[in-house]
Order: structure tokens, then sequence, then C-alpha cells
């Protein structure tokens, strides 16, 4: 069985968030992460590895650098990552990246009982939409949002949270789902983790090793084949402090009554 | 000498730190006010190879390096001195020994389960009347009629003693030889006759267990002896060279957590409508401090790194511990100074730093024997 995550580096936006003057964010000035989503869908594979023996395959596309994140992720305990890196690559929104990593997991293989693991979405764009879209080029069945799985031969039940409940879905793999903080605790690197994750299968895919792909078009890939186009980006207004009120009494009970009804809430 | 660390090492003192931040931080407070030993946190650090750094894979170790282990010390005690010197004397005092002087039977049967934090390890050298004259050992270990030894005596202040399975014990086998009649046995808490005693209350380090050994006509099988015969202060002084470098780890982690504390507390607390970080004493005092510590980790990673490369390290452990041990004691006390009457509550962690701090001057061999160990290897006689 094979397992393929998809990760990606991000910039830790805990701390200061730089932006540059066109809007766009400023990642060389912030500390590099893995994007937090996909540690959960390293771990929902991890898991899965230890109750089916899996092969885990961690592919990310990034600049070079990124090679850090993915050694961090072997030390976890996957078994292989391969980074998808090339110049031609670069630039590219969620639907030429969706494009690139679909042609990456085709390369890698996609067998009759393999998963697909995404984080939800990544902190820097909050879009959501690079797991689903990778589902979509590669025709598979997708469940998002899982915030449990369970596996049983060749179907998947996954708890998949929406904001007002969940549903229970049934899909049979191959398939690809996306992952929530709900789903799992990430675990540590372990120390020998560490000290055998240089030494685990590495591999670069680049514009030539996908060029083949008909998903890899001059057209689809980069910037040149990005269809996002940012018009502007803002920080947003500050909320203002909320209000609170404490006790049961009578008093308290008419007063919320009275600031709801203000509001034209009730 | 080359400073830079390896990637691997990068990874695992970033993988440390997060580990000691979110597990071990958390409980440090507790764990001192209730004189708590942190069980949980070691089950947790067994599973990620940190009970057994740089042993190899083949005894269930991590296959890691010294200066790891250094900084897994180092790190946990930033947080927490109790949690720091758990791993130092499970992995310097008990499984180095055996792994440095066992037959390959002994490895086989104690390293996987002390490695993977199944079983807790100790050492038993100190007695009441044999602290830094650890030469006049009493406690006796006398062969039986089928070759197996039967000890008595009794050893005190022993670090993991009320929690650890498997311990290193040292015993006179011929008593006329002195040094030369000292052996060394791996004991395991189970065998007959042998027993702890009561938790020693301390000023600090008060989640470690700290207790007596007794040895009541104790039957040690003969497989159990360490080394040869008349190994044992050989045995004893190469695994306390080793122990220094975890217990310099633990100082050098003690200072640094309090520099940590002090530099965010300072930038907080405003008196004469200044934060306390913008005068000029707390610029220096924080200067001074860093550059001693600073100082600290160079003398505690060179030993590691002699260590791991199989150099002579014996002076350079000594060093490291005197000097990072002594930079601790001033470093924490700087620190509560720095916090005024709150460093002195125990509402911050400072005043527990220098509580902490406090013993590493005084266990694995006081700064005074670490200058006497330097002197020696300085040929000051």
């Amino acid at each position: 069985m094979k397992i393929i995550v998809c990760v990606k580096q991000v910039p830790d936006t805990s701390g200061k968030v730089a932006v540059n003057p066109d809007g766009t964010l400023n990642r060389a000035s912030m500390a590099a992460i893995t994007n937090p989503d996909d540690l959960n869908a390293v771990e929902a594979a991890l898991t899965l590895k230890e109750q089916t023996g899996a092969e885990v395959i961690i592919v990310s596309m990034g600049p070079p650098p990124a090679e850090g994140m993915l050694r961090e992720i072997l030390a976890r305990g996957a078994d292989r990552a391969v980074l998808v890196s090339a110049r031609e690559f670069g630039g590219s929104d969620t639907y030429a990246t969706s494009q690139i990593l679909a042609a990456a997991i085709e390369k890698i293989g996609i067998e009759k009982d393999t998963v697909v693991f995404c984080g939800r979405q990544a902190i820097d764009g909050d879009t959501a939409q690079v797991g689903p879209q990778i589902a979509e080029k590669l025709g598979l069945p997708q469940v998002s949002y899982a915030a449990d799985i369970q596996k049983d031969g060749d179907t998947l039940t996954v708890k998949r949270m929406l904001e007002d409940g969940y549903m229970t879905i049934k899909v049979k793999t191959p398939c690809l789902v996306t992952c929530i903080k709900e789903l799992n605790n990430p675990r540590y690197m372990s120390v020998s983790g560490i000290f055998e994750c240089y030494s685990k299968p590495y591999e670069i895919f680049d514009y030539n090793t996908l060029k083949d792909n008909p998903l890899i078009d001059a057209t689809t890939i980069g910037l040149k084949g990005s269809p996002t186009n940012i018009l502007t980006s803002f920080t947003p207004p500050q909320k203002g402090a909320g209000m609170m009120l404490e006790g049961a009494d009578k008093e308290t009970c008419d007063k919320l009554a009275g600031l709801l009804a203000a509001k034209h809430i009730i | 000498m080359d400073f830079h660390l390896t990637k691997e090492q990068e990874m695992v003192r970033k993988m440390y730190r997060e580990f000691a931040e979110t597990e071990v931080k958390p409980l440090a407070e507790e764990l001192d006010e209730e004189e708590r030993f942190p069980m949980e946190t070691v089950e947790k650090m067994g599973k990620l190879g940190m009970m057994g750094i740089y042993f190899p894979k083949e005894y269930g170790g991590a296959g890691g390096d010294v200066l790891s282990y250094a900084m897994c010390v180092e790190e946990l005690s930033k947080v927490c001195g109790t949690t720091g010197v758990v791993v130092s004397a499970h992995t310097s005092l008990c499984c180095a020994p055996i792994f440095e002087n066992g037959t390959e039977e002994q490895k086989q049967k104690y390293l996987p389960d002390l490695c993977s934090g199944k079983k807790i390890g100790a050492f038993g050298l100190t007695e009441p009347g044999a602290g830094t004259d650890a030469s006049g050992q009493q406690t006796t270990a006398v062969k039986n009629e089928n070759g197996d030894y039967v000890l008595n005596g009794s050893k005190c202040f022993i670090t993991n003693g009320n929690v650890a399975s498997t311990f290193v014990v040292f015993a006179m086998t011929n008593k006329a030889l002195g040094n030369h009649g000292i052996s060394a046995f791996i004991v395991e808490k189970d065998f007959p006759g042998f027993s702890t005693g009561k938790h020693e209350k301390k000023m600090g380090i008060r989640g470690s267990s700290t207790c007596d050994l007794i040895f009541e006509d104790c039957i040690v099988p003969k497989e159990n002896l360490l080394g040869k015969e008349g190994d044992g202060f050989k045995i004893a002084m190469k695994t306390l060279d080793g122990g220094r470098i975890g217990i310099a780890s633990q100082a050098l982690g003690l200072g640094e957590g309090a520099i940590d504390e002090a530099i965010k507390y300072t930038q907080e607390r405003v008196q004469f409508k200044k934060r306390l970080s913008q005068f000029q004493n707390t610029q220096f005092q924080l200067a001074d401090m860093h550059t001693r510590m600073q100082a600290a980790q160079y003398l505690v990673y060179a030993a590691a790194m002699k260590k791991q490369n199989h150099e002579p390290y014996s002076m350079d452990a000594a060093m490291a511990k005197l000097f990072a041990a002594e930079a601790a004691s001033d470093v924490t006390r700087r620190a509560v100074q720095l916090f005024g009457g709150y460093g002195y509550t125990r509402e911050y962690p400072v005043e527990r730093m220098m509580r902490d701090a406090k013993i590493t001057e005084i266990y694995e061999g006081t700064s005074e024997v670490q200058r006497m160990v330097i002197a020696n290897h300085l040929g000051v006689k």
C-alpha cells in the first residue's frame, strides 16, 4: 500500500507577518515552517502506516530549501520524499500547483489502495483549493475536512467536519482526503528518525521529470499558467474588544436581552 | 575545533526544544512543589529515543551522538532541572557503564529496556562514609558457594533510586586491595535482599527521586558482575567522567533558562517609567550572564565531542562541569536579583532554577573534586 502526503513549507504567521509593497507575503523575512494542517495529514498517513505497513511518500512543491522540511517529516517516520522543484513551476497559483502536484503523484504512482492526504489549507494563502483540485485532476474521489478516518479493507470511513455538524462518508480507495487539526495530534520527530532522515530516499522532480505528463503544459503551469490575479490585499480592520456580562441573575439577563434587542438580534 | 552543528544535531535540538516547551515546561512547577517524579514524561521520552540517545540501534538506542545527548539534557534543563537530571543519571550513570563495560549478554539483556525508557537506570557509588572519597566503600560483596555475590551495606543520595529497575552498584570484593578491591555489579530491583529507603527532601531538583539503597544479603548472580573483579573503581571514575558531561549540560540549561526568563521579565517590568531592560545595569548583567553561559556551552560541547570521538576527555568534562555549574549558580542567582521581590516568590521559575542549580556544584563530583581532577591532569602535585 502506498500513501502519498502533500505538504507545503509556509511562512510562520504566528510571529510578525511581513508584506511586500504589492501585497504578497514577504516570505524571505519570515521563518519557514511546515504548514500545520499538513502535519495532521502526515500523522494520518503514519497512523495508517502503523496499521497496514504502508509506504508513506511525502511530496512538496517548492524551492530547494524545502528539503529541510521534508527531512523533518522523514524524521517523523515517512519513508521517502519527493521535492517538485523547477524554475518553470515558479509563481504557480492553486490551479497550476495542483496540475503539477497531480503530475508528480501520477509519476510516484497511484495504486488500487493508495490514499493521498493533504492538509485542509495552507496558512499563507488559506484557499483550501489545492487538495480538492488535485483530486479532480487525478479523477480521484475526495473527502475534505476529515476529523476521523477508519480504514476497513478498501474502504475509508471519514468523519467530515462542517461548521454546523459533521457528515460520515464512506469512500473507496484510491482516494484523496484533506485533514483538519481535530483529526489527530502530530507526533514529534524521534531521535532515531532524525539520525536516519538524511539516508532515506530523497528525489527531486524537475520540469524534465514531469514534462511528458499532459498536465504539464506551458499554459497551465507557473506564473503564466495561473489564472489567479490578486487585485488588492490589505490588513483587515481589528475587531473591537467584546463585551462580557457575568452572572445568571435577572438584572444581568435583562441587560443582555436589552443589548441584543438594541442590535436587532432578538 | 569545528563548532558547527550537523544538520541532524540542529534538527534534534529543535525537537528537544519543542518537546521541552510543550511537554516538560507545563509540569515543572508542579513537580517541584509536589516533589513528584515525572513518570509520564519518561514514558514519552522513551518513545522518542531520548532515554538512549547515543547508544547503537542494536541495543535499542537511537543511534545518535554524545553531543545530541548533552543538548537533550540542556534543553530539558532550560525549563525543568528535574527532568534534565532524570535523563542524565539514567544515561550517563547506568546505560553508559553497561554499554562500555558489559558483556554482550549483559548489553543485550539490559540496554533495550533502558534505552526505550521501559526501565529507568541508576548508579550506586556514594555511601554515608564514602562521598568525595569514593574509595572508602563499606558495602561488601562476598562470593557464596554458587559463585554468586552476596552484597551487604548501603548507598545514599541515589538519583532515580526509588523509580529505577536497574542499578550499577559498587562494592568491595577484596578490602585488602583498596581501590583495586572494588567491583561493579548490575543489580535489579527485584533481587532478594535489595530495598530502597525513603525519598530525600531536597533544596532543588525536588521532583527527582533521591534515596538510599539497602543491601541485606542481597544475592547478585555471578553473571551480573560488570567488568572484572577489582575493576569497579576504574569503571566508577570513567563513568563519572561521562556523567559530568550530563551534569554540566544540566547546569548549562538551567543558566540559559534563567536568562530566557530574565530577558522576558525585564522587557515587561516597568519601574521609574522605564522597562527594566532599558537600565544599563540590566543590560550589563544580562550581557555578563549570557557570556558566562556561552563560554560554558563551548566547554560542554567540546567535552561531548571529544567523548564522541573517543579522545581523552576526562579533564574537559571536569572543566565543563566546574565552569558550567558555577556559572549556573551565579547566573540563576543574578536572575533572581533582576526579578527583585517577584523573583523570590514561587510565582516565577527563577527561584526554582537557582535552587536546582546549586546541586550541579555538588553531585557527580563537587567543584572541588573537579579542580583536583584538572590539577592532576596538569601534573600539579
